[in-house]
C-alpha cells in the first residue's frame, strides 16, 4: 500500500500549533481566572476583586481613555498622509511610504527611550505625563494606522473618484461620499491595529509617564510578576480579551470582508 | 440655423500631451445637437483621451474645447453639463442601484424662480426634493428596463445589469452630452448585439447627443451618425458609415473597417487603372501613371465564367461564413478575398469582374521613407534611430572619398562631412526587416500591418518614435519587434546644406 498524502493533512501541523499555542494557554488563563487562589475552588472571587477595586477599575478607564485618545490622533494624522500617498503622481512614493513605516523596523524600546531622553531635553519628561505617554504611543503606533489606510486608498478604482466629479461632485463632496466610505475598512483596521496594543503596552507609560500612568498591561504584569497572584491577573487578562471583544464586534473585524480590504496587501 | 444643425461641442486644434508621447494632435471637428458621433480607432489612438477631454478628466496641452460656444476648456468635470458612462461601469459599490442613480440628482440645484409677498420676482437654486429625485429614479431605471431593482446591490447584479445602471445614473441627469467609454466592452456577444440595439433606441428617444467610443468597427457602423475613424492621435476621416465605408479616405480606414482587398495600382489613363496586370474602369479621376492603391470589398467582386472575367484566378481556399462564402483566389502574386453565395472548391479557376463604381481608388500614402540624418566621423550616416553605412560620394558628383576619410570633389577639394545634417531617402521597397536583431541597423516594433493584395505594408517604429514604412512579402505580426537593414547602394542622400570647405 502505498502512502497517500492528502491535501487534508496539510493541516495538522497547524492545528499542532494552535493548541499548544492558543487553545492550552487560554485554558490555563480562564483555569485561573476562575480559581480561588487559597482553596483551589472554583470562584468568581478574581473578578469581584478587580471590579470593587477603585484603583484597578480606574487604571481600566485610564487605559480605554489613553486608547481612544492614540486612536483618533492616529487616524487625524495618518488619514491625510496615507490619501497624499496614495493620490500622488510622485513616481517614488513607496520611498516616501517606507519612510513612514522605517521606524518599525527599529527596536521600540530604544526608540522610546530616546524620545524620553527628548522630552528630557525639551523639558516636557516631569510635567506632562498623560500627553508623554499618548504621545509615545502615537509615534509608537502610527505605521499601523498608515500602512492599512494606505493600502484601501491605493486600491481603491480611481474612475469612482471620476465618476463622481462626473455626476457633479466637487472635491468635497467626493471626499465625503465616494473616498471616505469607501475607505471604511481601512480605516477599521488601522482602528483595530492600534486601539487594542495601545491598552497593554505598558513599556511606553512606564518610560514616559514615569509610573504616574498606569495602563491595564501594567496591572497583569504587576499580577505577575511582583505581587504574584496569578489569579486576579488571569482574570484582568480575560476582561481585557471581552473588552477587546466588544470592541471588535462594535468595528466589525469578525465580519467576512468582501474586498478583503483589511490590511490586506501589505501584511 | 435650425436646432438640429446647432453645433453644441466644438473641439479647435485639439492636442494631448503626456510627457514625451503625443496622445492626441491637432483635433479639430463639432458635434452637432442630438448628434450620434463615433469616435472609431484601434487602441491606443487617442479616442479615449479625446472623450476624457470633453468629460474634463484630462486638460488639453493646447488647443480649445467650446460647448454651445462657450469656452469650457479649463472647466472642471462637476461643473460640466456632460455625463459619462464609464468602461468598467465605476459604479459605487457602497450604494445600492437607487443611492447610485440618484447621486447626481442629490447634489443638483435648479433654478426656481420665486415670488415674494410685494409680488417681487426672484431666483433661488433649490434642491430637488425628494419626490422629485424619486420620479427621476424610477422614470430612469424604466427606460433601462429594471423597474423595481431600488433596493438591490450593486455586486448581485449581472454585467448587463451594472451597464444598464450606470447608463441610468447617467441619463438622469439629463446631460447635454452623453458620453459613452467602450460601454459594451465587457458584455458577451449577444447581449452587446442587443444593448447597441437598445442604445440606439434611446438616444432616439432621449434627443441627447451621444458620443461614443469603440474599436469595434461594426458597433460604429451600426449605431452612428457621424463616425471619426482615428489612428495615432491623428482623425484618418470623418464621415457616415456609408461614407466611411464606401469611400475610405485611406488605406489604413480602408483596411480598420470591414473587410477589403487593398492592391496597388497604376493610373494608365483617365478613368482607368491597372490592377494586377489588368485594366479596370473606374470613377476616380488621377493623375496620369501615378501610383495609387486600390480597394475592393470582397462582396464586390463579381464571380463569373473564366472567360468572362476581368481577372483570372485559383480559388485557393474557402470558407462557409453563414451567409456567404469567403474565397481567397490567387491571381497572379495577388490574393484576393471574395464573397459569393456561390461556393466555388479550391483548385478551381474562376474570371473575376468588378463594376467601375465599386473600385475605390486613393492616393497612396507612402511611396518613400524621408528621415533627417547626419554623417559620423567614421563616414557612416544616422537616421531613424541607428547608423548605417552609405554612399558619401552621392553629394558630390564625381567625387571620392581618401583614405583619411574625406571626401574628394571633381575639382580636387577636401570636405570633411563629420557631423554635417542631410536628407535621407529611402523606399518602402528597399528596407529590410528580420528577426536578428544583434546585426540590425535599427530595432523597431511593428505598429501596423496592412495587407495589399500580394505583399504586406507594415510600419516599424522605434524606441524613439521613428517610423519605417516598409513593404515586405512576409506576414509579421503586430507588436513584433524587428531588426531593420538597408543597403548602403539604396540610402539617397541630400544635403541639407553645404558643408565646410577643408
Amino acid at each position: 500500500m502505498t502512502l497517500r498524502f492528502s491535501r487534508k493533512q496539510l493541516i495538522i501541523p497547524y492545528s499542532l500549533f494552535m493548541v499548544l499555542f492558543v487553545v492550552i494557554p487560554l485554558l490555563f488563563i480562564v483555569y485561573y481566572a476562575f480559581t480561588d487562589g487559597s482553596t483551589g475552588g472554583f470562584t468568581f472571587g478574581n473578578f469581584l476583586k478587580f471590579f470593587s477595586n477603585s484603583t484597578s477599575l480606574s487604571t481600566l478607564i485610564i487605559s480605554i481613555g489613553i486608547a481612544i485618545l492614540t486612536t483618533v490622533v492616529c487616524l487625524l494624522i495618518a488619514y491625510p498622509i496615507a490619501y497624499i500617498l496614495a493620490r500622488s503622481n510622485f513616481k517614488k512614493k513607496n520611498v516616501l511610504l517606507m519612510l513612514f513605516v522605517l521606524p518599525m523596523w527599529i527596536n521600540f524600546v530604544l526608540r522610546i527611550n530616546a524620545l524620553r531622553e527628548f522630552l528630557d531635553l525639551i523639558g516636557l519628561l516631569n510635567k506632562a505625563h498623560l500627553f508623554n505617554t499618548v504621545l509615545g504611543m502615537v509615534y509608537d503606533f502610527l505605521p499601523f494606522m498608515i500602512l492599512p489606510l494606505y493600502t484601501t486608498l491605493i486600491k481603491m478604482d480611481k474612475s469612482l473618484i471620476e465618476a463622481s466629479a462626473d455626476l457633479g461632485g466637487n472635491a468635497f463632496t467626493t471626499f465625503t461620499k465616494v473616498t471616505l466610505p469607501l475607505s471604511l475598512p481601512g480605516i477599521v483596521s488601522g482602528i483595530t491595529m492600534v486601539f487594542m496594543p495601545t491598552m497593554t503596552n505598558y513599556v511606553i507609560s512606564d518610560t514616559l509617564g514615569l509610573g504616574h500612568i498606569t495602563i491595564i498591561g501594567k496591572l497583569i504584569e504587576d499580577c505577575f510578576g511582583s505581587r504574584n497572584d496569578w489569579y486576579l491577573g488571569s482574570a484582568i487578562a480575560l476582561v481585557l480579551l471581552f473588552i477587546i471583544f466588544i470592541s471588535m464586534l462594535f468595528t466589525g473585524g469578525f465580519k467576512d470582508e468582501e474586498n478583503g480590504a483589511r490590511g490586506a496587501g501589505i501584511w | 440655423m435650425s436646432a438640429k444643425s446647432k453645433k453644441i461641442i466644438e473641439l479647435i486644434n485639439i492636442g494631448k500631451e503626456y510627457d514625451e508621447t503625443v496622445a492626441v494632435e491637432n483635433f479639430n471637428f463639432y458635434v452637432k445637437k442630438g448628434e450620434f458621433v463615433t469616435f472609431l480607432g484601434p487602441s491606443g489612438c487617442g479616442k479615449t483621451t479625446t472623450l476624457r477631454m470633453i468629460a474634463g478628466f484630462e486638460m488639453p496641452t493646447s488647443g480649445k474645447i467650446l460647448l454651445n460656444g462657450e469656452d469650457i476648456t479649463n472647466l472642471p468635470p462637476h461643473k460640466r453639463p456632460v455625463n459619462t458612462v464609464f468602461q468598467r461601469y465605476a459604479l459605487f459599490p457602497h450604494l445600492d442601484v437607487y443611492d447610485n442613480v440618484a447621486f447626481g440628482l442629490k447634489l443638483k440645484k435648479v433654478r426656481v424662480v420665486m415670488e415674494d409677498e410685494n409680488g417681487n420676482r426672484f431666483e433661488r437654486f433649490e434642491k430637488l426634493t425628494r419626490d422629485e429625485i424619486d420620479e427621476k429614479v424610477k422614470n430612469a431605471l424604466k427606460i433601462v428596463d429594471l423597474e423595481g431593482f431600488e433596493d438591490r446591490n450593486i455586486n448581485t447584479l449581472s454585467g448587463g445589469q451594472q451597464q444598464r445602471i450606470a447608463i441610468a445614473r447617467a441619463i438622469v441627469n439629463e446631460p447635454e452630452i452623453l458620453l459613452l467609454d467602450e460601454p459594451l466592452g465587457a458584455l458577451d456577444l449577444k447581449m452587446r448585439k442587443e444593448m447597441q440595439i437598445e442604445l440606439k433606441e434611446m438616444h432616439r428617444k432621449l434627443g441627447i447627443t451621444f458620443i461614443y467610443v469603440t474599436h469595434d468597427q461594426e458597433e460604429a457602423l451600426t449605431m452612428s451618425d457621424t463616425i471619426v475613424v482615428m489612428k495615432d492621435g491623428m482623425i484618418q476621416q470623418i464621415g457616415t458609415p456609408m461614407d466611411i465605408y464606401n469611400e475610405p479616405k485611406n488605406a489604413f480606414v480602408a483596411d480598420f473597417i470591414g473587410e477589403s482587398n487593398i492592391l496597388s495600382g497604376i493610373m494608365t489613363d483617365k478613368f482607368k487603372v491597372k490592377i494586377a496586370g489588368q485594366i479596370f474602369d473606374c470613377v476616380d479621376d488621377f493623375a496620369k501613371n501615378e501610383r495609387v492603391d486600390v480597394v475592393i470589398r470582397p462582396e464586390d467582386i463579381e464571380m463569373v465564367e473564366p472567360e468572362e472575367g476581368t481577372l483570372v484566378g485559383k480559388v485557393i481556399s474557402t470558407v462557409f461564413k453563414g451567409i456567404h462564402y469567403e474565397m481567397t483566389v490567387k491571381v497572379g502574386k495577388n490574393e484576393i478575398i471574395i464573397q459569393n453565395t456561390d461556393e466555388r472548391q479550391p483548385g478551381q479557376t474562376i474570371g473575376l469582374k468588378v463594376a467601375p463604381q465599386n473600385i475605390h481608388i486613393m492616393a497612396k500614402e507612402f511611396t518613400t521613407n524621408l528621415f533627417d540624418g547626419y554623417v559620423t566621423k567614421k563616414n557612416t550616416v544616422v537616421f531613424g534611430d541607428g547608423e548605417y553605412e552609405a554612399d558619401l560620394t552621392q553629394l558630390y558628383p564625381n567625387s571620392t572619398i581618401d583614405e583619411e576619410g574625406y571626401i574628394v570633389t571633381q575639382s580636387g577639394e577636401k570636405i570633411d562631412l563629420t557631423d554635417v545634417d542631410v536628407t535621407v531617402e529611402v523606399g518602402i521597397k528597399d528596407i529590410e526587416i528580420d528577426d536578428n536583431q544583434e546585426e540590425a541597423n535599427a530595432v523597431g516594433q511593428i505598429v501596423s500591418i496592412i495587407y495589399k493584395g500580394d505583399h504586406y505594408q507594415v510600419m516599424v517604429r522605434t524606441e524613439n518614435e521613428e517610423d519605417y514604412v516598409v513593404d515586405t512579402e512576409y506576414l509579421w505580426n503586430e507588436f513584433d519587434t524587428v531588426g531593420v537593414k538597408i543597403k548602403p547602394s539604396k540610402i539617397k542622400l541630400k544635403l541639407k546644406q553645404e558643408a565646410d570647405k577643408k
